[in-house]
């Protein structure tokens, strides 16, 4: 096991090694010159220069790369232009709120989704079931932000049970949290339940036609064990892997989730640092959201060993 | 045995098939529909001067955000312009974006995916790069692409299209990696086939089916991530009417003028469920394996 691990996580060094080489290289591969490009359309001839010093845009491209690597080895993500902060600590600043929306949407999207698709593949061509793949199709295509209005027009401004936009921290209490939280996390779960419960019905219905569930019948079992002891803890390991691979829809919905709800959070820093071309911010932004998305993927291979007793390292 | 019956459907690969498809697509309601939607949306989009629509930028401002009525069936914007008009006009650069995205990501995806999965010394470099630009967020990776490149159709239309290759080229390779196992495949290559050859005759036809059924799911999210980016301000220019970019002009106003971003949504998310309700039913008919997992 010990030597899955490291064998695991030294497989990740690649993965994040290319993800470098690319956050570094979109800068150099953008047509114009990248200073001028950064510096906006109404930069004078000293602004360029500036940030071309700034950013060392000045030196040989490989000596640019070194350092950079060098620095990001060490957790410096360089300075924002905009604001002359750390990115480090601009994105710091954000977490909360964006690991907020991530967590409640992730635990709400499971508590929702696997009985859903279990139950609709209990009841395989029943009206359940219909219902389950009907949302799950219409949950694929209903964009987030379209619903996100849609969801606001509707809880927030005819029926008044939420607040229209923004965010409460978690130092102002738990319960103002996670009222604001509510509509945000609804809006990006849907995308997420349509994933879920699509895997699990698919999962859960093909063990369902093995023989040993057939065993567990014929033996007198009872049915609500025959579900949770046979099918779904079966089942698990694709749904595992659903949900790792979903983890880029989540990233995505983010972004677009924070804009439509007003929450201060990483995504609204991006769309923020994309309208000021704060380049060091998107490079710092790109890097940190691919890392969780690695890492959330390595904790889902390592899951597959609690799910699966028969899978060993 | 099943080295011949698979000979059998080499030498008539197309022998009953379109009749074949045709029926089954007859007899799936939900393809039906989504072919008559993505046709009714096409046709909105040809034809769209014809279709009762004044001028896209025309500005009234005295009849500034009015509610649907005869006079103005979606309602006008805070500029005065009429919505039916520009939303109707927005179908264009919203099917441009789909169709275009959908034959770039196949093309290039294919050909890589090709290459890796015949040729054992380029797959190792290939996948690790297709593995680094699958773990970079799609949506990060086209906003960053476009701030930098600026905002045009064709830096958009590119900037969908690289996150979306690495799941064709995935595709495509695990369809190589099967079918390059077969006797046929075997046979053609003691018999002393090329290499393009090889590529083209007997392993290209296999990833039809698994392609078109892809290419549909690329086109309804390359839809909808183009109206995602203009609706963050990072997408086609705004004076240009698309869904995204109508949707973001109501934001500011949307709890006095609500429809500004409805009428858009509706035809968005429409045109999505018409696509993914078609790539279903397409999956279904041309490609029973994967439809037997899902």
């Amino acid at each position: 096991m010990l030597g899955f691990v490291s064998r695991r996580l030294l497989a990740t060094i690649p993965v994040m090694a290319v993800v470098a080489v690319f956050v570094f290289l979109l800068l150099h591969l953008s047509p114009g010159d990248p200073a001028t490009v950064i510096a906006g359309d109404y930069a004078s001839p000293e602004d360029i220069a500036r940030i071309r010093a700034k950013l060392g845009l000045d030196q040989p491209i490989h000596v640019q790369f070194l350092t950079w690597i060098e620095r990001l080895a060490t957790g410096d993500l360089g300075i924002s232009i905009f604001s002359n902060l750390p990115v480090a600590t601009l994105i710091g600043q954000r977490l909360e709120p964006t690991l907020a929306l991530a967590l409640v949407t992730l635990t709400l999207a499971i508590l929702i989704a696997v009985p859903l698709g279990t139950l609709a593949a209990w009841k395989a061509g029943s009206w359940i079931d219909r219902f389950v793949m009907g949302f799950a199709v219409l949950g694929f295509s209903v964009p987030v932000f379209v619903l996100g209005y849609a969801l606001i027009w509707l809880m927030a401004i005819k029926l008044a049970w939420f607040p229209v936009q923004g965010y409460a921290p978690l130092a102002e209490g738990f319960w103002p949290f996670l009222h604001r939280l509510v509509l945000p996390s609804a809006t990006l779960s849907v995308i997420y339940i349509a994933l879920i419960a699509r895997i699990t019905r698919a999962s859960v219905l093909e063990v369902l036609s093995e023989d040993y569930v057939r065993t567990a019948r014929a033996k007198g079992l009872n049915e609500r064990l025959v579900l949770l002891r046979h099918a779904l803890a079966n089942a698990a390991v694709p749904i595992v892997t659903v949900i790792g691979i979903g983890f880029s829809l989540l990233i995505g919905g983010v972004v677009v989730t924070e804009s439509v709800y007003n929450i201060p959070g990483l995504g609204r820093l991006t769309v923020d640092a994309v309208l000021r071309r704060d380049y060091p911010v998107i490079q710092g932004i790109i890097l940190v959201f691919s890392a969780a998305y690695v890492l959330v993927n390595l904790l889902v291979d390592l899951l597959y060993t609690v799910f699966d007793p028969r899978i060993h390292y | 045995m099943i080295t011949s019956i698979k000979s059998v459907e080499l030498t008539q690969p197309n022998a009953g098939r379109p009749d074949r498809v045709w029926r089954l697509l007859r007899g799936h309601t939900g393809v039906l529909f989504g072919l008559v939607l993505i046709a009714v949306m096409v046709g909105a989009a040809l034809l769209a001067p014809w279709l009762f629509t004044g001028e896209v930028t025309t500005m009234d401002p005295i009849n500034r955000l009015k509610a649907p009525s005869g006079d103005y069936w979606f309602g006008t914007d805070m500029y005065g312009r009429d919505l039916y008009t520009r939303t109707v006009y927005g179908a264009r650069i919203s099917l441009v974006v789909g169709l275009c995205v959908m034959g770039l990501s196949l093309t290039i995806g294919l050909f890589i995916g090709l290459l890796s999965g015949y040729l054992r010394l380029l797959d190792a470099v290939i996948m690790r790069i297709m593995d680094g630009l699958m773990a970079i967020p799609g949506i990060l990776l086209a906003i960053a692409m476009i701030a930098l490149a600026g905002a045009s159709l064709t830096t958009v239309v590119l900037a969908i299209t690289i996150p979306e290759i690495p799941r064709v080229v995935r595709l495509v390779r695990s369809v190589v990696l099967t079918i390059r196992e077969e006797p046929y495949v075997e046979a053609a290559l003691t018999s002393g086939t090329r290499l393009p050859k090889m590529l083209l005759r007997h392993i290209l036809p296999n990833t039809v089916a698994p392609l078109i059924v892809q290419g549909t799911y690329v086109c309804a999210s390359a839809i909808i991530t183009e109206a995602l980016l203009s609706f963050l301000g990072a997408g086609i220019p705004p004076e240009t009417p698309t869904w995204g970019n109508i949707m973001a002009e109501g934001r500011a106003l949307f709890q006095v003028s609500p429809w500004v971003i409805f009428f858009p949504g509706i035809f968005l998310a429409l045109t999505v469920l018409a696509i993914n309700i078609l790539g279903d039913g397409l999956r279904d008919t041309l490609d029973p394996r994967i439809a037997r997992r899902m």
